[in-house]
């Protein structure tokens, strides 16, 4: 048995990097996936409407972490092996597209009907009419519950240790597992959780506070 | 050729008849007027001008543009055609100067240097030249609404709509968007309004046409209308009015 210590704990810290590019990958893929589909969400073709709503539905109904299973042990079963990082990151990124095109989607639709008649009565093109008008309003609404969001995604992280890959919360039960000592090891690893967390926290709040007040009505 | 015809233009929202054969001309450089009670689909006709609402039968020209509800046509029609509403409907995340380019600069490819030289112009039409980076949210409405209009003129249309452009403002400020509307109908621009302003249609619109469950019930010269009202639906309008 080995004593909590400066290498056991550089460890975890190693693990946390690991924690946060899994984070960044899943938020990034995940976005430009949900940003597609939030725009098919309100298309105006009923068939492209629909079938992202149903992309959106199912994955919102199934937990993550049978998504990752599907696609960890479920492909391997066809002979895909995806290594756990992929698998992982993969898994990530399609649970938050489906969360961040119903965000965005509602900050879509939050922006006035009459912004809409008034950009297409200029003569823009819809495509316009999106990219001068519309977006630039929604992402200034969506910005706090996205980042609100982001934070929900680094905690969910930890749910790929099932599948073997070491980010903080598998570190943590590793370093466990060699030292017994839960206490000092977990909280470790729940400060290095917080540290991540409360700023983005509060800088949601923040950009709320700040949106609100720049956008009297 | 008339700048805006209408011919029997048959509107409704499922069973209901909003438009029931509406028939106008407006001839270029004429000022026309729709007055009549809510609901007598006078917002309608004008919003069926610039293809905003899709009617079902009858036929539109506007500046030369057939109204159909293909999004090409109606593209082109709108950079012939401006609109005025009622809330402004300025983009609050542009300033003033930004409202004004947006739109010349994206859908006519109009060089920055010259989008500028229009939207101070326009800003000086209106009496705005001092707002030029000012955020919308820091005007009043009837400073937002000149703007409006002024967005409206650096497409340089050759049919300007207004609907009920001075319905949402405060008495005093409902002047100064009268003002800059009067000084654009002396300039000879063709506009259409739906007001409520029984004097500035009597005294600025060259014919003022009263709508009535979804017709025009009477039309005339403006002067003439409001002295001497035939309908007895016009007539209680007319007094109804002349009460507030």
């Amino acid at each position: 048995m080995t004593t909590f210590g400066w290498p056991e704990a550089l460890f975890l810290f190693r693990a946390a990097g690991w924690t946060l590019l899994l984070t960044a990958i899943a938020f990034l893929i995940g976005g430009l996936l949900g940003g597609v589909l939030a725009i098919m969400r309100l298309s105006r073709i009923r068939i492209v409407r629909r079938i992202a709503a149903t992309y959106i539905l199912v994955i919102q109904s199934i937990p993550v972490l049978m998504v990752l299973f599907m696609s960890y042990y479920g492909l391997s079963l066809f002979g895909v092996e995806l290594p756990p990082f992929l698998a992982a990151s993969a898994s990530l990124a399609i649970y938050v597209s489906a969360y961040l095109a119903e965000i965005w989607r509602g900050s879509i639709e939050s922006v006035p009907f009459q912004q809409w008649e008034a950009s297409a009565s200029l003569a823009h093109s819809p495509a316009q009419t999106y990219r001068h008008v519309i977006l630039p309003q929604a992402v200034r609404i969506s910005l706090p519950p996205t980042v609100g969001f982001l934070v929900q995604l680094v905690k969910n992280t930890s749910i790929v240790s099932v599948v073997g890959f070491v980010e903080l919360a598998r570190a943590g039960q590793l370093v466990n597992n060699a030292t017994f000592d839960s206490f000092r090891v977990f909280g470790l690893v729940a400060l290095i959780y917080f540290a991540i967390c409360f700023p983005l926290s509060r800088l949601s709040r923040h950009l709320e506070k700040v949106m609100n007040a720049s956008r009297p009505h | 050729m008339p700048a805006v015809l209408i011919e029997d233009v048959h509107k409704s929202y499922g069973k209901l008849e909003v438009l029931k054969g509406v028939s106008l001309s407006v001839e270029t450089g004429q000022v026309v007027a729709l007055i009549g009670r809510s609901g007598s689909g006078k917002s309608t006709m004008l919003r069926c001008i610039n293809g905003l609402e899709a009617f079902q039968s009858g036929r539109i020209e506007v500046a030369g543009h057939v109204v159909d509800q293909d999004p090409k046509h109606l593209r082109a029609l709108r950079k012939d055609v401006g609109i005025v509403f009622q809330s402004y409907n300025l983009f609050p995340h542009l300033t003033v100067g930004q409202n004004i380019m947006l739109s010349p600069r994206i859908t006519k490819n109009v060089p920055q240097a010259e989008a500028l030289a229009l939207a101070k112009d326009v800003l000086a039409q209106v009496g705005l030249s001092d707002k030029f980076d000012s955020y919308p949210d820091n005007l009043s409405g009837g400073q937002q609404q000149r703007v409006a209009i002024a967005r409206s003129l650096a497409m340089q249309p050759k049919v300007m709509l207004f609907d009920e452009v001075t319905s949402a403002l405060d008495p005093e400020l409902t002047g100064e968007v009268l003002l800059v509307m009067e000084k654009l109908a002396k300039g000879g621009m063709t506009m259409i309004l739906v007001t409520h302003e029984m004097s500035f249609a009597r005294n600025v619109a060259n014919t003022t046409v009263f709508m009535h469950q979804g017709k025009i019930w009477e039309q005339g010269p403006s002067k003439q209308l409001f002295a001497a009202p035939q309908t007895p639906e016009l007539q209680g309008f007319v007094k109804a009015g002349a009460q507030d």
